[in-house]
């Protein structure tokens, strides 16, 4: 069946017609085009598809798109702002956190999650939060320290 | 597109219209945060033509917690009830086995009544399509054997892995089960049948890890609740070859009553071992004494009785009911211990 689908997405209302066995992944990768949020094991395990979802970290991967009806999604997308980069992001630049690329935006979205809720984590703090994702390159010694530089910038007045 | 079969997606606000729903979609599923269910139909294991997502039906999200009661909507989330204060002050193996479960995105989405019904599973089974289908599946959809214990003359061992039910069992909870017949309110540990017996048929209420749960067809469950026992400690606490995700080596929640040197009540559940949540048998008898060698000799002979670990692709099963032993023994000695 299909349905009239609206949310705000990346600061933007949206209508959009989807199918109700649509994943919100491939709504957002197929149907709006937008695919920095990335497929990894499609099965809940590797946290590459992480959004936020009302602020919190959510796996697009298991969410229907129809299930977001009138619900915030926010997307890597929506963290760059006139061409300058945000806090995670200049942190997963500077501090080296990313290699191959593939799990940067989950784990970009679920560190945004945890700093706008918890500005100042401690290292235990950001590594339950980075829990769900999985990365094979970094070892993630320098994804904790782009997480920990972020949470500085940000005090010093940058958006998570 | 890697589009999921087609199924029909109901939204409902309240409790009324999620029963109304259920019952007029005999064949349908309960959705709540997909974790489970959107898995299983991503792999082809599961196909219902209707969904029902219970998230927006506020009565199913309540928690309540004091010194006398404990009470969980179904549709709580795993995250909301690890991060609820007086859960933690009253029920703290609760709120831990809450936060025990997979990791923090997962935990965000998953829910109570979710991770008291969730799938068994086996190394097998937990598996892709493609990949099963090259096996010729297995007992627990729509092949003949199983392939974990191919001695097993028909019956399926995949595991219980909830974190919740231990510590509920623990709790002696009880849940209220709403369905076509109207609401009733059980044990939780009658929830559980997977005793996957050898050599017994799979009754109603003997099952394994294919019928592993006694709800009635169209039967779900809407709360959870438990009655505080004062003077009770409670803990949490699991085991996984890694931190976060993983499946666990074992589960174990325990709870008991301490009054000068002696142990009044003993309480041992453990997850992720057999095809059900198992509150171990016999504990009384353990009773009434200090805490000394007897205890955990005993103790440790009735995990080995009870206690039927499969093998994962790590672990070979007995070294997952040693574990099992040694992190019940552990967990004992350090409430006991507690000041």
């Amino acid at each position: 069946m299909m349905r009239i689908l609206q949310l705000n997405l990346n600061s933007r209302a949206r209508t959009d017609a989807v199918a109700d066995n649509v994943l919100l992944l491939d709504y957002l990768r197929e149907i709006v085009g937008l695919t920095g949020t990335k497929t990894g094991c499609d099965g809940g395990e590797c946290g590459a598809c992480t959004v936020l979802i009302d602020d919190i970290p959510r796996l697009s991967c298991l969410t229907l798109a129809a299930s977001v009806s009138g619900r915030r999604v926010d997307t890597i997308e929506s963290l760059a702002a006139d061409g300058r980069l945000s806090a995670v992001q200049r942190g997963f630049h500077e501090k080296l956190g990313s290699q191959c690329g593939y799990c940067t935006p989950g784990f970009i979205m679920a560190s945004v999650g945890l700093l706008r809720r918890n500005p100042h984590p401690s290292e235990d703090e950001i590594c339950t939060a980075l829990g769900s994702n999985i990365c094979r390159c970094t070892g993630y010694v320098k994804i904790i320290e782009a997480v920990k530089y972020a949470a500085q910038l940000c005090a010093d007045g940058l958006t998570p | 597109m890697d589009a999921l079969p087609q199924f029909e997606l109901l939204r409902p606000r309240s409790l009324d219209e999620v029963i109304a729903a259920r019952a007029a979609h005999p064949q349908s599923s309960l959705l709540g945060g997909g974790t489970d269910l959107v898995v299983n139909i991503r792999r082809g294991i599961v196909a219902p033509p209707v969904l029902i997502e219970t998230n927006g039906v506020a009565a199913l999200r309540a928690i309540k917690a004091d010194e006398r009661d404990l009470h969980i909507g179904a549709a709580t989330t795993l995250a909301e009830l690890a991060a609820a204060p007086e859960v933690e002050r009253h029920y703290p193996v609760v709120a831990q086995a809450a936060a025990h479960v997979a990791g923090p995105t997962q935990r965000n989405m998953g829910t109570v009544g979710g991770n008291l019904c969730l799938d068994t599973r086996c190394i097998f089974y937990n598996q892709s399509e493609w990949w099963r289908s090259a096996n010729n599946h297995c007992l627990k959809t729509t092949g003949t054997m199983c392939h974990v214990a191919p001695k097993s003359r028909g019956v399926c061992f995949a595991t219980f892995s909830g974190d919740l039910a231990p510590a509920l069992l623990a709790l002696d909870a009880e849940i209220d089960v709403a369905g076509p017949a109207g609401r009733r309110t059980m044990p939780l540990a009658d929830l559980y049948i997977g005793y996957a017996r050898q050599d017994e048929p799979v009754t109603e209420s003997n099952g394994d890890g294919k019928y592993f749960l006694s709800l009635q067809p169209g039967e779900f469950i809407t709360a959870v609740h438990a009655r505080n026992t004062p003077g009770l400690r409670s803990e949490y606490d699991k085991i996984r070859i890694r931190r976060s995700i993983e499946y666990p080596v074992t589960g174990v929640a325990v709870a008991l009553r301490r009054e000068g040197e002696t142990l009044l009540d003993l309480r041992v559940a453990f997850t992720g071992t057999n095809p059900r949540p198992v509150r171990l048998a016999g504990t009384a008898a353990l009773c009434g004494g200090p805490l000394d060698d007897r205890v955990f000799k005993g103790l440790d002979a009735l995990v080995r009785d009870q206690i039927m670990a499969m093998k994962t692709t790590f672990t070979p099963g007995h070294y997952r009911r040693r574990v099992a032993g040694v992190l019940a023994g552990r967990l004992v000695q350090q409430l006991f211990e507690q000041g």
